[in-house]
């Protein structure tokens, strides 16, 4: 049962915030998750390369503004060319 | 019979136990009160994905226990879940933040609670040397300074190629300077282990290959600096250094730098090697919180060599210096560098005893032979149970114990059976075993004293003691036939370090359980009103070392046993009463009246419980945390026993 980019990525801040999977959605971003700051958005960073495997350049970062932003730049990244 | 998965039922507990699952049944148990379940399943979910996302879930869910369990007994995490405390200050130039909850984690792992204070931006030298600063209110066991070169030395980092080579020469001696000066106020100021890193060379030198072709070099001075740090943390107690250089070539320095974190957070480790630096970090407090291993027991059948010796026989396994046996040979390797720094080896093996005996004693590709083994269990009992055996024979808990299989199934069941046990996780290629065995911090030692060198040899002698103990009528007449032969010692420079490791490991004979440092017992050692001896002792066998400590505190006339121990291999043998009879006899000569000492209880120190009232002394008041014993000295009848043969070496210097 292979779980969506969504899915897996939803798991992985729902461990870095320290919320329930269930509570977290695309549009969930720094102003509804109250500890969002940016020491947790590195973090949240920091997990999504090591979990993806993935490289996020500083400008990537930049456009993760919420968790459907999140898992579609992962999804971009691992499709795209090497 | 075959010692492979094939033949076993699979383990329930791989299928079920998925880390999402894992993360609700931890939640579900904390919910519950099943605290010890909570922490144990926690565990598991490191081990199988121990990732950034991870650690936060599992220090989180720490945290939470740790207020509960507050709440319900007012205890430390370390009581009930037999966590040990241990907090520990980082002291950096770069960003760690992102590292602490990996580090917490993996410390956990080792069954310690780890709190971590992170230091401010590069503050660390206004830190050390303000004895108000928040690094000094905190009060860590421990402290790493992790600077990076660039900000330690940045004249040699940054446009190098402009220094003359003096002015290069004398950068390098500043740094060096600066080091020094920082670790002795430190040491001034605190008495915590400090782990200092050492300085990584460029990975492309200002000057090209043209660097490397002489010592005065970037790369040269930046060495040059490193092997200073090594002098001087040796002129130290309880200083020791990181080679953060080496672990960055151990990864590659390529891979382990991410340019973008480091220009654009302070950030300069890419994110699938931040685990790494807190595995670094981990095999230091590991040794410096006692959660090391005293013994390994190993499997035979496809762990020491290759294939089934039941079936296969003398002829069919694979054990020697070609492919696949060396391998196994690498492992063998291993697991002697483990008995050179005091690690007993002990083998635990589902087999006939006489095949596998005869492959341990005449297998030509074996490095490693029964002498190597302080116990032997091939049998075809479960191996949980082998454990505990095993356990007793040696006299250490169960805790000591780590364990090596192959088989999954087989680490599986002494990991519900025994949770105190170090299982080591094995992957499937014997190529990984050698390493998986060096990687282990239970194994890590930060100082190595004779008694550690010898340890294998010792317990080969204990095994001939125990023997000659059966074949005596009585007690007394096996300690007269032992010969026994005591040395008191002053403290001096080549007992501290064990008399600080007896401290820290002791747990049975110990009526205290109070845990000191180096650092905290030179300093002990230079105030007058406290006396610290120790206790070496010889007999008929062999030397067993420096086996026991007391230290005592003087108030007025009355001397307190602060601390009172003895290594396991002795207890029994009527050397804690001549330890104790000094002790009483060196407070007399110094004008004390009165000997008092606590015992203090834990879960391990039972042998030591009875210890005062069989010595005459009184109970004189008991509270929650134990009983306070006195001995009135001038009444007392306390003797060293005549069967031991009690030598005093005088102090010439006190301490260091």
């Amino acid at each position: 049962m292979a779980d969506s980019t969504f899915e897996r990525v939803r798991s992985v801040a729902s461990d870095i915030f320290g919320i329930p999977a269930d509570k977290i959605t695309a549009e969930s971003s720094p102003e509804t998750i109250e500890n969002w700051d940016s020491m947790q958005h590195l973090n949240l960073v920091l997990a999504i390369e090591e979990k993806f495997g993935v490289q996020l350049e500083p400008e990537d970062i930049e456009q993760m503004k919420n968790i459907g932003a999140v898992a579609a730049l992962v999804e971009k990244l691992q499709s795209a060319p090497r | 019979m075959s010692d492979s998965i094939s033949n076993l039922p699979p383990d329930p507990k791989a299928t079920e136990h998925n880390p999402s699952n894992l993360r609700a049944e931890v939640d579900g148990s904390i919910a519950q009160g099943s605290f010890d379940l909570a922490s144990r399943r926690l565990a598991e979910l490191w081990r199988r994905d121990p990732a950034s996302g991870t650690a936060s879930f599992v220090t989180s869910r720490l945290d939470e226990l740790r207020e509960k369990l507050r709440e319900k007994t007012r205890d430390q995490l370390g009581g009930e879940l037999g966590l040990t405390k241990f907090k520990l200050a980082i002291l950096r130039s770069f960003t760690v933040e992102p590292i602490v909850p990996l580090f917490r984690a993996e410390a956990f792992a080792y069954g310690i609670d780890l709190g971590v204070h992170v230091g401010d931006f590069n503050t660390y030298v206004q830190d050390m040397l303000d004895s108000q600063s928040s690094l000094y209110r905190f009060a860590p066991n421990a402290v790493v300074l992790a600077v990076r070169a660039d900000q330690a030395a940045p004249e040699l980092w940054r446009d190098f190629a402009d220094l003359a080579p003096e002015a290069a020469q004398q950068a390098a001696e500043r740094v060096v300077r600066s080091y020094e000066q920082w670790i002795a106020t430190f040491r001034k100021h605190s008495q915590a282990a400090l782990i200092v890193h050492s300085l990584e060379r460029p990975s492309s030198p200002s000057l090209g290959i043209l660097d490397d072709q002489s010592e005065a070099g970037q790369s040269g001075l930046i060495r040059q600096i490193n092997r200073e740090l090594r002098r001087i943390a040796a002129e130290f107690h309880g200083v020791y250094v990181l080679d953060y250089d080496a672990l960055v070539a151990r990864h590659g320095s390529e891979h382990w730098h991410d340019e973008r974190k480091w220009l654009t957070a302070r950030l300069p480790i890419a994110a699938n090697h931040l685990l790494h630096m807190a595995r670094e970090w981990v095999r230091f407090i590991v040794p410096l919180s006692g959660r090391t291993a005293k013994v390994l027991v190993v499997d035979l059948d496809n762990t020491l060599w290759g294939g089934v010796i039941g079936e296969d026989g003398m002829t069919g396994i694979k054990v020697g210096p070609e492919y696949p046996g060396a391998a196994y040979q690498a492992l063998h390797r291993a697991l002697l560098d483990l008995s050179r720094k005091g690690i007993l080896l002990a083998v635990c093996s589902k087999n006939n005893l006489d095949d596998a005996m005869e492959a341990l004693e005449k297998h030509p590709g074996m490095l490693v032979r029964p002498k190597h083994f302080a116990a032997i269990r091939i049998n075809w009992t479960d191996k949980a149970q082998n454990l505990r055996e095993i356990a007793e024979e040696l006299n250490v808990g169960i805790d000591a114990l780590a364990f090596l299989d192959d088989n999954p199934f087989e680490r599986e069941q002494v990991r519900a059976a025994l949770p105190e046990v170090t299982v080591i996780a094995l992957g499937e290629s014997p190529l990984e075993y050698a390493s998986a065995v060096r990687n282990c911090a239970a194994f890590e030692r930060l100082t190595l004293s004779s008694e550690d060198r010898q340890r294998t040899e010792m317990y080969a002698a204990q095994k001939q003691r125990t023997g000659a103990e059966q074949t005596f009528q009585s007690k007394e007449d096996f300690f007269r036939f032992l010969e026994q032969e005591a040395e008191l010692e002053p403290v001096s420079d080549l007992t501290l370090a064990r008399i600080s490791q007896l401290t820290q490991k002791t747990s049975q004979f110990n009526l205290t359980t109070r845990r000191y440092t180096e650092p905290q017992i030179a300093d002990m050692a230079k105030k007058p009103d406290w006396q610290i001896f120790s206790i070496r002792v010889r007999d008929r066998f062999g030397d067993h070392g420096l086996v026991g400590v007391a230290i005592a505190h003087d108030e007025g006339e009355q001397c307190e046993v602060d601390t009172f121990l003895l290594s396991c291999r002795v207890i029994g043998r009527t050397v804690e009463t001549a330890l104790l009879a000094h002790l009483a006899e060196s407070a007399v000569q110094r004008g004390c009246k009165r000997l008092v000492g606590w015992f203090l209880p834990t879960k391990k120190n039972a042998p030591a419980r009875d210890f005062y009232l069989q010595h005459g002394f009184n109970r004189q008041e008991a509270n929650g945390t134990g009983s306070l014993w006195t001995l009135d000295l001038k009444s007392s009848t306390l003797r060293c026993p005549d069967w031991i043969k009690l030598k005093v070496t005088t102090p010439l210097n006190h301490g260091n």
